[in-house]
């Protein structure tokens, strides 16, 4: 075990060699001569790019920097960069150079030329990390420049396989002070003046959350970290857990310290192997240094955290069924008799933090409440991690101080739309959360604006929509979802939410009637405020945002039998132009045999035969067919 | 004591009860399907929705306890809407088959429709299509007729202590079900029945020799001559027939039977019952009165104890009989004959 003297010892002793690795928080290129000699290559280890043999690239680099003779050479794989989008991603420090989309075959050319020629490799570079022929250090790239890492301050930058970088970058500080230097209502009240609320979806203050349970007297008291992420396409826990897995043990220790409880769980789903692995390494990595377990650093405080894995159920993200789930019973919500932080896990106050959340307590314990309240709107103070997705340019993991608009996060950092398509809408908050239309693109993203404009926080996904995705398939899609996902417990949502999708499955199939968005509307409501838990009181806000925004859109599916977005198979018409040059391709490629015509004769699409599969517009080399 | 308003008449009720329990209390009725004060709260249902001034959302009465200065609308609009629809969403999943349903008349989702007018279900889109399970000697499970309150499951569990069904699926595919899908035959199920007592619809049925509809039995109240706990149950009387037995409250029994008082009736009315006594006379049982049986029984005891001694009797009496009856028993041997020779059935 050990002192607080010693782990300031490992800090230090761990810094002097980390000093390449704090480049990346520079921002200036610096002077390649000076730099020549001792350089690091850091690979984006990010679920992303990890998918792309992460650790094999590393192999090929270390394997061609021996061939070469380099001594003083370093190389690193850390957590998410957050530029998915042009993974795999890979940094050369001391200078900041940003490659994107690195194949194992351009490993030889960057050793060859960068580390030993010291000639940047540009067709390799990001392409926002060169602006008219001058290469800009990463933090300079404009995907990076406007955000603010907190709760991912370590992503990318430490190893996360070893506790000594992340107490080098001051990990385990916060415990020790809170420990040593403080008493529990003081945690309490830094966490309650610091205003950090709920990063799972809700927003609950969780100061106050914690003060509940700390003023509940009880033998035994529990914190539970909720890491079952299941909204489609968000990734946020993961890449924390992944990438920097002791900012979330530090949160936890330091919850259990402030309510007075001994036992923390984090309930992890199955699916994220990966997370598990490294959660599993970072455990025992702090048990052996005594900074979990009995009597940490020395004093009376002792805490434990074990990992429960979740079977997949997107249900079991809500508190209860996670407590239900943890006990070992079937995943379903229970009724909220008593809080959960008075009666939580097995009868006793629990305290139930996101991934996120717990990775933002460390930070404001040891810089202050004032410090954290200074960044984001009064409303939500710090910053949010969002899963940056859809039709947008630069997908990936973004931080942002509360109050940045969702232009700034689309257009600045996200680069903008694909295939510079017209924006129609953005939907944030997974499948709980609504769709926002174009005139609220300068609303700042925080709790209370979001949820004035019909959609809510949530925990941080937002997909980016453009003028080819249909709002009612969109409605469709996530209601899909809800009804695969409903535990099945209470009526509303069991049955409410499959009628629902029925009638969309209908609108969308053509088969819309004049009473369906009455129908739909009265069944949102029913949903809404008769469901059990926070999954069927959310589950409508898909079709209630996108009936209030895009209502047009499900009026052309029902009385005109037209999908303006082109999108719903069943509404379209495959049609060729007199652009068409009889070349014949469009016919031989048709699986139905469709298509008559011919050679250099215009070709016609017979629509009864037609499976709408889009083959001959794939094919056709002049533009000639049409969707319509 | 806390001060709640409700339906805009202002009540005195205890503290640390829900809503439901003090409209059931004040005789205010509110609807539930999955309500069952021996169990745990649930909240599944939904039907006992109601309005509490100043919320948005409305609140499960069975899980939403009382608090001073609550005001509580049972009975708003959007209240009974939104049953309406639960109700509508209920029945839009359910075969719409009471005119040969057995549970007809007893069954609380026909109740609860007529009460809020709703005629038919009128989402009409997919329905459940299950087999029946009739694998049981002793009750048949339709999934098709659940609602999914989820009352067998608990009482399985909580009650009857079994754990032989659960939850299987998630969402509109949910169904009850035994592990592995196997059926009841094949679970760990000891029929007691309580689950089929519980279910507030049609989807567990007893098997049934003869038909009846609610209306047309007769409920006779009794203790169950099984054994010595005295459950308290309902016979089901048909003209002069028992044609079924279910469960009332009671101190011993809680609701609760067992297989043998649940569906071991079928001897009352049987034809090889015997309904007097009967003594051996030339190698022939003849029938006798009950004083000439006791007579009987009074001098060859007698006669034995003063031949042979008390220890030449011996006694043994059943676990049908009460305590009560168990503890004369044993006095009379003791006391009057003079011997510890007594034992019983249930020691076998």
């Amino acid at each position: 075990m050990i002192t607080v003297e010693e782990l300031k010892k490992i800090r230090e002793n761990t810094l002097k060699k980390m000093d390449l690795k704090l480049h990346k928080l520079q921002e200036e290129i610096l002077d390649k001569e000076g730099a020549l000699n001792k350089k690091l290559i850091l690979i984006c280890g990010g679920p992303g790019c990890h998918s792309s043999n992460v650790e094999e690239m590393k192999a090929r680099f270390e394997k061609r920097i021996l061939e070469k003779g380099l001594i003083h050479v370093e190389v690193s794989i850390a957590g998410c960069f957050g530029l998915c989008e042009s993974g795999p991603n890979i940094e050369v420090y001391p200078e900041g150079i940003f490659y994107s989309r690195v194949k194992m075959d351009d490993i030889d050319e960057i050793v060859d030329k960068h580390l030993c020629e010291n000639v940047v490799v540009e067709r390799l570079l990001n392409e926002g990390a060169i602006e008219s022929g001058k290469i800009k250090h990463v933090s300079q790239v404009n995907f990076y420049n406007k955000q603010k890492k907190i709760a991912l301050r370590n992503c990318g930058i430490i190893d996360y396989n070893d506790i000594k970088e992340y107490i080098a970058l001051d990990g385990y500080q916060a415990l020790a002070k809170a420990i040593t230097e403080m008493t529990q209502e003081e945690v309490i009240n830094m966490v309650k003046d610091s205003n950090l609320r709920g990063r799972g979806g809700a927003g609950f203050p969780t100061g106050r959350k914690w003060e509940t349970a700390f003023k509940y007297d009880a033998d035994q008291k529990y914190v539970i970290c909720n890491a079952d992420e299941g909204d489609p396409g968000a990734f946020m826990d993961r890449s924390i857990l992944e990438g920097d897995p002791h900012s979330v043990l530090e949160g936890m220790a330091l919850c259990g310290y402030a309510i007075g409880a001994e036992q923390g769980y984090i309930y992890i789903r199955a699916e994220y192997p990966v997370a598990v692995e490294r959660l599993k390494i970072a455990i025992k990595q702090a048990k052996e240094m005594g900074l979990l377990g009995r009597n940490i650093l020395g004093t009376d405080f002792s805490f434990d955290i074990e990992l429960r894995l979740g079977a997949g159920a997107f249900v079991c993200g809500e508190g209860t069924a996670l407590m239900e789930s943890i006990e070992g019973r079937r995943g379903m919500p229970r009724p909220k008799v008593e809080r959960t932080a008075h009666k939580g896990l097995w009868g006793k106050p629990t305290i139930i933090n996101n991934v996120e959340t717990f990775a933002n307590v460390p930070p404001i314990l040891l810089k202050g409440a004032d410090w954290f309240r200074s960044i984001g709107t009064e409303d939500s103070s710090g910053t949010k991690v969002f899963a940056l997705g859809g039709k947008v340019k630069n997908t990936g993991l973004v931080e942002v101080p509360m109050g940045t608009t969702l232009r700034e996060i689309i257009f600045d950092i996200g680069g903008g739309i694909e295939k510079d398509r017209k924006f129609k809408a953005v939907q944030t908050g997974g499948p709980s959360g609504g769709c926002i239309p174009e005139e609220y693109l300068d609303t700042p993203v925080d709790f209370g604006s979001l949820s004035k404009i019909g959609s809510i926080m949530g925990s941080g996904g937002m997909i980016v929509l453009d003028e080819s995705d249909c709002m009612v398939d969109i409605a469709r899609f996530f209601l899909d979802f809800t009804v695969d996902e409903s535990c099945g417990k209470c009526v509303p949502c069991r049955e409410g939410t499959k009628r629902m999708l029925e009638i969309l499955e209908r609108i969308t199939a053509g088969e819309g009637r004049a009473e369906d968005l009455d129908r739909l509307e009265s069944l949102a409501e029913i949903i809404t405020s008769g469901s059990l838990c926070g999954l069927g009181q959310t589950a409508a806000n898909p079709v209630i945002s996108t009936l209030k925004y895009f209502r047009d859109e499900y009026e052309a599916h029902i009385y005109d039998k037209r999908c303006p977005a082109g999108a719903c198979q069943a509404l379209l018409e495959f049609y060729i132009t007199d652009k068409c040059i009889g070349c014949t391709k469009c016919a031989r490629s048709c699986p139905v045999s469709a298509i008559r015509g011919k050679v250099k004769e215009r070709h016609v699409i017979d629509t009864e035969k037609c499976i709408k599969c889009g083959a001959c517009m794939e094919v056709c080399p002049v533009g000639a067919v049409i969707k319509r | 004591m806390v001060r709640i308003t409700i339906n805009g008449v202002e009540y005195q009720v205890e503290d640390d009860i829900t809503i439901l329990e003090a409209c059931n209390r004040l005789d205010i009725p509110i609807p539930t399907l999955c309500h069952d004060e021996r169990l745990n709260p649930y909240g599944a249902c939904r039907l006992c929705l109601v309005e509490l001034k100043g919320k948005n959302k409305l609140e499960a009465s069975c899980t939403t306890k009382v608090r001073d200065g609550m005001e509580v609308e049972t009975h708003s609009d959007k209240v009974v809407r939104t049953r309406r629809e639960i109700l509508d969403l209920l029945f839009s999943n359910h075969p719409e088959d009471c005119l040969t349903c057995e549970k007809s008349g007893d069954c609380k989702l026909q109740d609860y429709c007529y009460e809020y007018g709703v005629e038919k279900g009128s989402y009409l889109g997919e329905k459940r299509d299950y087999s029946i399970d009739d694998s049981n000697h002793f009750y048949t499970y339709d999934p098709n007729k659940c609602i999914l309150c989820g009352k067998c499951v608990r009482v399985c569990d909580q009650l009857q202590g079994t754990s032989a069904i659960g939850f299987e699926n998630r969402g509109f595919k949910t169904k009850v079900s035994t592990p592995f899908d196997m059926g009841l035959a094949k679970s760990t199920c000891v029929s007691c029945g309580n689950c089929v007592a519980a279910c507030p619809v049609g989807a567990l049925l007893p098997k049934r020799k003869i038909r009846y509809r609610a209306w047309e039995v007769k409920k006779v109240k009794t203790t169950c001559s099984y054994c010595g706990v005295g459950c308290q149950m309902y016979l089901l009387v048909k003209g002069n027939q028992v044609v079924g037995v279910e469960p009332a409250e009671g101190k011993p029994n809680n609701g609760l039977l067992c297989v043998k008082g649940r569906f071991g009736y079928s001897f009352i009315n049987h034809t090889d019952r015997l309904k007097t006594p009967l003594i051996k006379r030339n190698g022939k049982f003849e029938e006798a009165s009950w004083e000439e049986v006791y007579d009987l029984i009074v001098s060859k005891i007698k006669e034995s104890k003063a031949k042979y001694g008390p220890n030449s009797l011996a006694g043994l009496t059943s676990a049908r009989c009460t305590n009560e009856e168990n503890y004369l028993f044993q006095k009379m041997f003791r006391a009057l004959i003079g011997t510890n020779n007594v034992d019983h059935c249930a020691r076998l």
